[in-house]
């Protein structure tokens, strides 16, 4: 495996009025966990169910009911957990934070504030080839997804739908660590990646399925490097969290909107105010939600309900003897085993089944070309029709044929895009599509060497300033190519035509 | 005697000859009930579902039938049955009746019992005297003169009825002392399980660490026979604990030589009535007749248990209490024009909760709340875990059972403590909140009555899951006492 090093990005520098500033971004991303069933009821999680069906005694907080814990969802944590490289809780504990919502019908949330069942991980963010951020996570925990309130129904009623309360949630935090809007969002791309590797979190962002709260600050350059030796965060700015974001192009232009509007507060003498806001895609602009002062009083005490959650090193070493091959892993494997680029590899793993169609069309054939056929003829023709790798009419056995053609002489290159074509509209084997087609490329010399000889009785003029430009050989192998039908092997064409002009 | 009049085991046996059938068992039950509506014990009579379910158990009945088959009981309004009114004596669960069935009535039914109906209790669970349920107040059988007495709480309808032979017996709940009190004011037996022994699930929750579901029984017999028909590991509570369940039944040997009982000397509190004392003497020598080795013992955390008591169960119960906002089921206040969310919160909790509870959620949302988290829950946290490890250590050095009084008194005038401090009333658990902190098995035993006529009790404390020596234990204090006083029938 190839051993990949990086060196750190430099931070994003906004220029102000007076001084260059800084970021500092923290983020905690909600991340769905992939489950058939809620955290601490056996109530289904389908998306998109009728309102209020995937309701249980349990999520609608009837008197008496109490909370189990969904063995599955620890699991999927601490695969999780492990996928981050993160220090697992052997005892992990669940806490309530209480507040009043009528989406949240127990009038807490089931949390993990004191005892996360996840401890400090990393993640490495990518940000071009050689250049990548590691950003640390503090922890992950567990906790209960609220329902939906829906105030657009009616003029004067509000509705409510639970089919969400109860579901679990992953809550993925990290240090300070990310230093712009282009590495927040790398960030989220990254985690969504492993966590996709991994199962755990479907990862979709419009159904809110992952979620960020983003944390930013402003500094002068040299402050962060301050916090970066002691830890203290008085060297940094006030932060501000903007929350429940689930676009990546919001992120960063959430971040951007609020990094210029603490500096332009600063910059006139200001102090910004530690304040929850939310980012208005409309109007391009956060927007104070509530201040600090006005920030809840949560409450948070031990759920009496729940026992401390105690899981074995054991069943720990089986989740992880289960681990899937992770991004970075593939990458590498990939750089080294087909010998790939950088970029190309990343662009091959960065969904997993992707990169499995890949490794199927690529295994026992040319790496490189495989890597050029997947990316630019599959990958190009997907994205034209809006389609994902699962919906590919092309499988990965008929492109592997397809390029077994090639590596034969059977077929030309541009015989085999035609091919891939056929295959794409009507579907078939590509050996036997090409036969049928009559798509062979003519490799008989003797068959080339008469048409080379007819082409160059057929044009005198041109044979003497080839042979004082050799350069132009190649218009009698295009002549040649022409009048075989585009059959003849450009290779071999190309050796005679040079060897009868004596070039 | 009438029918009604039976214990569980008497009635099993009569039963199970042939001499009575559980239809006209229940029978008699719903006629004493009816008659007894002075006592305001029953809030919700279920005489259908009791027929129903007497005629079942006739029809099942002989081998096979189980443990309580025709066995008529009344269960305590806090447990959720299906279909029935389930109010926890509360407003704001109005007409609520639940489409489930606690584990524990669940379990009753499938031992053969039958529903008489619901009992009153305080609100929530909150209180020692029944004097702040929704229903208003339960009222003890037992009288002085013309003074109508406080059964206890918060199970008061539960001790009233069985005391007044309403019903066999009754499921009561124990967050502090709201099974052992009422037991020992109206002199019947009240256990309170080991925390975990018995399954919250369908109960309505005061303080999720304390709350625990145990029988009210006219002898300590009828409470083995019941505890064990409660008992069990649930999947549906973590804290349930996944042991076995032994027979209670048969751990009643009545031999209890060569046990060690502790006398606790922090249980002599200052001021104690030389009743309490005169009757706590009298439990000691009995058991020392039956051949128990009494000993002193320490516990020197006691006098923290209540003020520690009254941090955690108000802070559980300020969470715990938080579903009940007007959204979902239960009470919703009407609404004024432009009113939002919020006062649709503030208008139905305050409509909804009385006083007690508005003020024991109030003390929750203080002790928890930002800055007095540490003074307050996390220290009484510490004291309870201080608790708990001065009984661990007298458990450790042989002792088997502990014996205290019940109660500081026997029971008071109803409404004579409407204009005090709450926390005189709060005082009635002070022998009783260590047993729900440290997680302990205790219950109550009927021993004698004071110079004004009315019962007292005395409370043994087990080891943890050692309910069948706890229970032996009583049932030698039970047959020494040989309390057999009835209250005069007045009602």
């Amino acid at each position: 495996m190839l051993d990949l090093t990086y060196e750190a990005p430099k931070p994003k520098v906004i220029a102000g009025a007076k001084h260059d500033w800084e970021l500092v971004i923290g983020m905690e991303i909600h991340a769905q966990v992939s489950s058939n069933a809620k955290l601490f009821s056996g109530a289904s999680t389908t998306f998109g169910a009728e309102p209020n069906s995937n309701v249980s005694f349990v999520d609608c907080a009837m008197p008496g009911m109490l909370p189990v814990i969904n063995e599955f969802c620890v699991a999927q944590a601490v695969r999780t957990g492990l996928g981050l490289k993160a220090q697992i809780n052997l005892v992990s504990a669940f806490d309530r934070k209480n507040y009043f919502y009528p989406d949240l019908p127990q009038g807490y949330q089931i949390s993990q504030l004191y005892h996360p069942i996840v401890g400090e991980g990393e993640v490495l963010v990518e940000l071009a080839p050689g250049i990548a951020r590691l950003v640390r996570i503090e922890r992950i925990h567990l906790e209960q997804d609220a329902g939906k309130s829906i105030h657009d129904m009616d003029p004067n009623l509000s509705f409510v739908d639970f089919n969400r309360t109860g579901v679990a949630l992953m809550e993925i935090v990290s240090r300070p660590d990310i230093r712009g809007p282009e590495e927040a969002a790398a960030y989220v791309a990254k985690l969504r990646q492993i966590l996709r590797y991994l199962g755990t979190c479907d990862g979709n962002m419009q159904n809110g399925n992952l979620r960020a709260d983003v944390n930013v600050s402003v500094c002068r350059p040299g402050q962060y490097e301050k916090y970066q030796e002691t830890q203290d965060f008085s060297h940094l700015g006030t932060r501000c969290e903007i929350k429940n974001m689930n676009s990546m192009r919001f992120i960063q232009q959430a971040i951007d909107y609020e990094a210029r509007r603490q500096i332009a507060i600063l910059e006139d003498g200001g102090k910004v105010v530690q304040e929850t806001r939310l980012y208005d895609p409309d109007k391009g602009e956060t927007r104070s939600m509530r201040s600090k002062e006005e920030a809840h009083d949560y409450r948070y005490f031990p759920d009496p309900d729940l026992l401390p959650l105690e899981i074995e090193q054991g069943w720990v070493d089986e989740i992880a003897a289960s681990m899937p091959e992770l991004p970075d892993a593939k990458k590498a494997r990939f750089m080294a085993d087909y010998g790939v680029t950088d970029y190309d590899a990343n662009v091959l793993t960065a969904e997993l089944d992707a990169a499995a169609y890949f490794e199927e069309v690529a295994r026992g054939r040319d790496g490189k070309q495989a890597a050029n056929w997947v990316i630019n003829e599959l990958f190009g023709r997907l994205n034209k029709q809006g389609l994902t790798i699962a919906d590919t009419p092309v499988k990965a056995g008929q492109l592997g044929g397809v390029l077994d053609l090639i590596a034969s002489g059977e077929i030309s290159g541009k015989m085999a895009k035609d091919l891939f074509e056929i295959l794409w509209t009507e579907g078939g084997d590509p050996a036997e599509v090409a036969a049928a087609r009559g798509m062979k490329q003519v490799t008989d010399t003797g068959a080339i060497e008469t048409a080379v000889d007819e082409i160059i009785a057929a044009n005198p003029a041109q044979v003497e300033k080839a042979k004082a430009n050799p350069k132009l050989a190649g218009w009698f192998v295009g002549q040649v190519i022409k009048a075989t039908g585009g059959k003849a092997n450009p290779a071999a064409v190309n050796q005679i035509v040079a060897q009868k002009l004596g070039l | 005697m009438n029918a009604n009049e039976l214990t569980i085991a008497d009635a099993r046996d009569a039963l199970a000859k042939g001499e009575l059938s559980a239809v006209d068992l229940t029978m008699a039950c719903l006629t004493a009930i009816d008659a007894g509506t002075p006592l305001n014990a029953f809030v919700h009579a279920t005489p259908e579902i009791a027929l129903d379910q007497a005629r079942a158990a006739d029809a099942r009945r002989g081998a096979g039938a189980g443990a309580l088959n025709g066995i008529p009981l009344g269960i305590k309004d806090l447990f959720c049955t299906r279909g029935v009114a389930s109010q926890a004596a509360s407003n704001i669960l109005k007409g609520f009746k639940p489409e489930y069935e606690s584990t524990v009535t669940s379990k009753l039914f499938e031992a053969g019992a039958v529903m008489l109906g619901k009992l009153n209790m305080d609100e929530f669970a909150m209180g020692s005297s029944n004097e702040t349920s929704c229903y208003g107040d339960a009222v003890n059988p037992w009288k002085v003169d013309d003074r109508r007495l406080t059964p206890g709480g918060s199970s008061g309808g539960s001790a009233a009825a069985v005391a007044a032979d309403l019903c066999l017996a009754a499921t009561g709940t124990d967050t502090g002392g709201s099974i052992r009190q009422p037991a020992a004011f109206t002199g019947i037996v009240g256990i309170k399980p080991t925390y975990g022994r018995v399954s919250r699930w369908g109960i309505v929750a005061f303080a999720s660490s304390l709350d625990q579901a145990g029988p009210m029984t006219k002898s300590v017999r009828d409470a083995a026979i019941l505890l064990g028909a409660m008992a069990g590991h649930d999947p549906k509570d973590s804290t349930s604990a996944d042991i076995p369940v032994p027979d209670f039944e048969a751990a009643l040997t009545g031999d209890i030589r060569g046990r060690k009982i502790g006398i606790p000397r922090e249980y002599r509190m200052e001021g104690m009535p030389a009743e309490i004392e005169a009757l706590w003497a009298r439990g000691r020598e009995m058991l020392a007749d039956a051949g128990a080795e009494i000993v002193d013992i320490s516990l020197p955390h006691t006098k923290y248990a209540l003020p520690a008591y009254y941090v955690i169960a108000p802070a559980e119960a300020s969470s715990n209490l938080a579903r009940y906002d007007g959204v979902r089921y239960g009470h919703r206040a009407r609404l004024g024009q432009g009113d939002g969310i919020v006062d649709m919160y503030e208008k139905t909790r305050a409509e909804g909760f009385g006083k007690e509870v508005q003020r024991r959620v109030m003390i929750g949302t203080y002790v928890l709340s930002a800055g007095f988290y540490d003074a307050y829950y996390n220290r009484a946290r510490k004291v309870r875990a201080l608790i708990k490890r001065d009984f661990d250590e007298a458990f450790a050095a042989g002792v088997d059972a502990i014996l205290t009084p019940a109660t500081p008194s026997s029971a008071f005038g109803l409404g004579e403590m409407a204009d005090a401090d709450p926390v005189a009333m709060y005082l009635n658990d002070v022998f009783t909140v260590t047993v729900n902190l440290a997680g302990l098995p205790g219950i109550s035993v009927p021993v004698g009555l004071d110079a004004k006529g009315l019962p007292l009790g005395l409370q043994l404390i087990g080891r943890p899951w050692d309910e069948a020596g706890l229970l032996n234990h009583a049932h030698v204090l039970e047959r020494a006492a040989g309390f057999v006083e009835k209250p005069r029938k007045w009602w």
